[in-house]
């Protein structure tokens, strides 16, 4: 059997964290091809619909990552996210999903190395914990 | 609503894409997908072929939406959303999938990253199909620019820019502009007088009349966008009138209370009323609040200043209830020169630095061999003797791991100006201790060349500590340098009277609040961070605002008043063309949804959206002009009312939903 390749769903602010992953590109830093990024202005802009998509799709973990909280574009985009990820957090084991499941990172533009460094670590941390136990519902649910 | 139409294009970018991905297979599999019309790949799509393919077909197979999967949406969005555009689409009906920076360049097995680009441009399809034409709206800009920094830097970008005959407020936190360049001596390779080149400029800016000099102040807020920022100034209270005082100077010569003078390095001392140095522009006196005994002792002792000052320019009014000031102005853009601090070499205990007296940074001995500085250009020890012997540190706090990685370019060149000014100005022998000796600039090598006839001992080694532990009688009274010369492949140990450390450029301790006030962005080593490293390196991430000079990173003064004047003409060309593009992906509100709950009016920074009665019902109206399209509102919002244009509920759900799906 094929070792278990986790699938993660990163959302990523514009201007930091989308940008330091550009940086990785840019640098040649490899990491994982787990992860898919979707890019958002901010990380304050992160509706937890969006999170609960990913997680209901199947997705074995979540990573939302922005600025540091004195980088932001928008002021203070990332306390609103950290407000929103709180209780986030406390959701988890409701919907039977591990904490460990879900990542909050913060990563400037020039980060482009912890961002590689945060994915490795995040498919690591998922390899051990194996499959969401909402994967399931992806293998059923065929892309056309 | 028309039939949506999609056009999806591969973009091979020469082999960075197609070497590791096969293109072929993915521009096939996109064409499968739902509402996808034409799907190609090609070699360089943000080239003119490339770009044309994508106008045919908006013209010939009426497709009305477009996704190109090639570079990031950073690089290359702006060009192809201009394609769309130029072929009759609004721009808007774009969107870019990553698959270069985020897959060929970071995975290099081609079956998954085969995949990975199946996904993501998926995911692109069904997100662009609910994509909507935005309308771009222009706004005036304001032609009056804010330049942050007195320094060459920011003299030279509000001279360029004010001899265009547009209006320039310069705010310079110091009592006098002039900056790091003033303090200088000399000059390398030229050794033509710091001085004697800056002083002129200074005046200019002094005298200019397109120039609003606001000394000894501190911006304090900044608001607004790119075109119309508001600006709030504090200008400090120096506790005199200055609309009388003359700059005689009598004040100062007769002011009984003294301490280290900044300027000087502490060399020599100033009093608590000052001017900071001869040519001081503006030509004012500042008075030191916790040092006037008059200030200190609520007007009962002292007062020697009140009592001479001819111009009543100092009265116990002045002194005593004068308060900052805060001026208010608009500006169009804003140029941040906030230049450097040097390294603190105390905090490489091994070197002595602030234990020893003649140990001395870089700037200290600026001070020493400067005609006009405290030992009258005469290189004396702190005992005023005549060093027998001095050694020139490189690289303290550079190219060091232990402090800053990078390399801080100009001690190389001012270190063998040391070396050269010494034989000049005494008959001290000189070593110099280096790791590699960087003379990369114009006229640099020669100069290095021309110095190593000078009888000047080169030694290839880091100084392991400087310590006044003799050894040996010739050690005896004498500091003792410590260091391996690797190219003899030895320790040596060379005595010395006095010791220059070559400190490190690092960025100013106070980087982190400018980078907050500016929304600027900051590299690892402390230093603003540019737009891009290479082909855009005065803008930052925040349009409108541009860096220049050793705020941005080390670099000398040629080098930084090239990027002043580049900074300049990019706050010209704005002026020039006199009208920005609005953001367009902002808040909508949609009005039969909204209870006028007012959580948007709570959460947002900018205050763009308000609560109003609309015909008797509350609902939440959005200024757009102040409106930067974060989406905290949206989060928010409880009924749903507000979204974000372009990056709508509905979009992001279809994109997520798109990426969790299985081929």
């Amino acid at each position: 059997m094929d070792e278990f390749e986790p699938q993660i769903i990163a959302f990523c602010c514009n201007w930091c964290t989308y940008a330091a992953a550009d940086l990785a590109g840019t640098s040649r830093v490899h990491y994982p091809a787990n992860v898919r990024i979707v890019r958002l202005m901010c990380s304050g802009m992160v509706d937890p619909m969006y999170v609960l998509k990913a997680f209901e799709g199947g997705a074995d973990g979540v990573l939302v990552a922005g600025c540091h909280l004195v980088d932001c574009h928008y002021i203070d985009g990332p306390e609103k996210c950290d407000a929103m990820f709180a209780k986030l957090s406390k959701m988890m084991h409701v919907l039977g999903l591990e904490d460990e499941r879900l990542r909050r990172e913060m990563i400037s533009t020039s980060e482009g190395t912890v961002f590689a460094r945060v994915v490795k670590e995040f498919v690591d941390q998922l390899k051990k914990l194996g499959p969401s136990p909402f994967s399931s519902l992806r293998k059923e649910k065929v892309a056309v | 609503m028309e039939e949506v139409k999609i056009g999806v294009y591969i973009c091979h970018c020469g082999l960075n894409i197609a070497g590791v991905v096969n293109v072929e297979e993915v521009a096939r599999y996109a064409g499968t997908l739902p509402n996808v019309v034409v799907s190609r790949d090609y070699r360089y799509m943000c080239s003119d072929p490339g770009q044309d393919l994508i106008k045919n077909d908006i013209k010939e197979l009426g497709i009305n939406r477009v996704v190109v999967a090639s570079c990031s949406p950073r690089m290359h969005e702006p060009t192809f959303r201009k394609a769309c555009q130029d072929g009759g689409l609004n721009p808007y009906l774009y969107e870019q999938a990553n698959i270069r920076e985020h897959c060929s360049w970071v995975h290099d097995d081609k079956t998954i990253n085969t995949k990975k680009s199946k996904d993501l441009v998926r995911a692109a399809v069904k997100r662009v199909y609910y994509h909507e034409p935005l309308e771009v709206k222009e706004a005036p800009v304001n032609p009056n620019v804010l330049v942050v920094g007195g320094g060459i830097a920011g003299m030279q970008a509000a001279l360029d820019i004010a001899n265009g005959e547009h209006k320039v407020y310069l705010v310079e936190k110091d009592p006098s502009i002039g900056g790091h360049m003033i303090q200088l001596d000399r000059t390398f390779p030229t050794l033509d007088c710091s001085e004697c080149i800056l002083t002129p400029k200074m005046a200019d800016v002094g005298h200019h009349a397109f120039i609003e000099l606001l000394a000894y102040s501190e911006v304090e807020e900044v608001s607004g966008a790119i075109g119309q920022f508001k600006v709030k100034v504090r200008k400090k209270a120096r506790y005199i009138d200055e609309s009388k005082c003359v700059g005689c100077g009598v004040c100062e010569e007769k002011c009984p209370w003294k301490t280290d003078s900044e300027f000087e390095m502490g060399l020599a001392k100033r009093k608590a009323i000052y001017i900071p140095f001869a040519q001081a522009i503006p030509n004012l006196p500042v008075v030191d609040p916790d040092l006037c005994a008059y200030i200190q002792s609520d007007g009962k002792k002292c007062g020697a200043c009140i009592k001479l000052c001819e111009a009543e320019a100092i009265t116990p009014e002045t002194l005593l209830n004068q308060m900052d000031q805060i001026v208010e102005f608009d500006v169009g853009s804003i140029i941040v020169a906030t230049g450097y601090d040097q390294f603190d070499p105390s905090v490489i205990p091994q070197y002595g630095y602030g234990k020893y007296d003649n140990v001395l940074t870089g700037l200290h001995f600026e001070r020493i061999t400067c005609a006009a500085g405290p030992t009258g250009g005469k290189v004396l020890l702190k005992d005023g003797r005549e060093p027998e012997s001095v050694a020139i540190v490189h690289c303290v706090g550079s190219r060091d791991q232990n402090y800053h990685e990078y390399c801080s370019r100009v001690c190389c060149m001012y270190g063998l100006k040391y070396a050269h000014l010494i034989k000049e100005l005494s008959k001290a022998d000189v070593y110099e201790f280096y790791i590699d000796m960087r003379c990369f600039g114009e006229g640099f090598e020669e100069f290095y060349k021309r110095l190593s006839e000078e009888g000047i001992n080169f030694i290839r080694g880091k100084v392991a500590k400087i310590t006044d532990q003799a050894i040996t009688e010739e050690e005896k009274g004498k500091l003792v340098v410590v260091a391996e010369d690797t190219l003899l492949g030895k320790m040596i140990r060379v005595p010395a009277d006095m010791v220059i450390l070559c400190a490190a450029l690092e960025a100013r301790s106070d980087a982190d609040k400018v980078a907050s006030l500016f929304a600027l962005n900051r590299r690892a080593d402390g230093f603003f961070l540019e737009r891009h490293v290479k082909l855009d390196p005065v803008a930052t991430p925040t349009d409108g605002v541009f860096i220049a000079g050793c705020c941005e990173g080390p670099r000398d003064i040629p080098d930084t008043v090239a990027q002043a004047e580049a900074t300049a003409a990019k706050a010209l060309s704005l002026i020039s063309k006199g009208t920005i593009t609005l953001e367009a992906a902002i808040s909508h509100v949609d009005e039969t949804v909204c209870h006028g709950c007012g959580r948007c009016e709570e959460i947002c920074t900018f205050h763009a959206p308000k609560v109003i009665s609309k015909d008797g019902v509350m609902v939440s109206e959005v200024n757009e002009t102040l409106c930067k399209g974060c989406g905290a509102c949206a989060v928010v919002c409880p009924t749903g009312a507000i979204s974000i244009k372009h990056f709508t509920q509905e979009e992001i759900l279809a994109q997520v939903g798109a990426l969790t799906e299985v081929q």
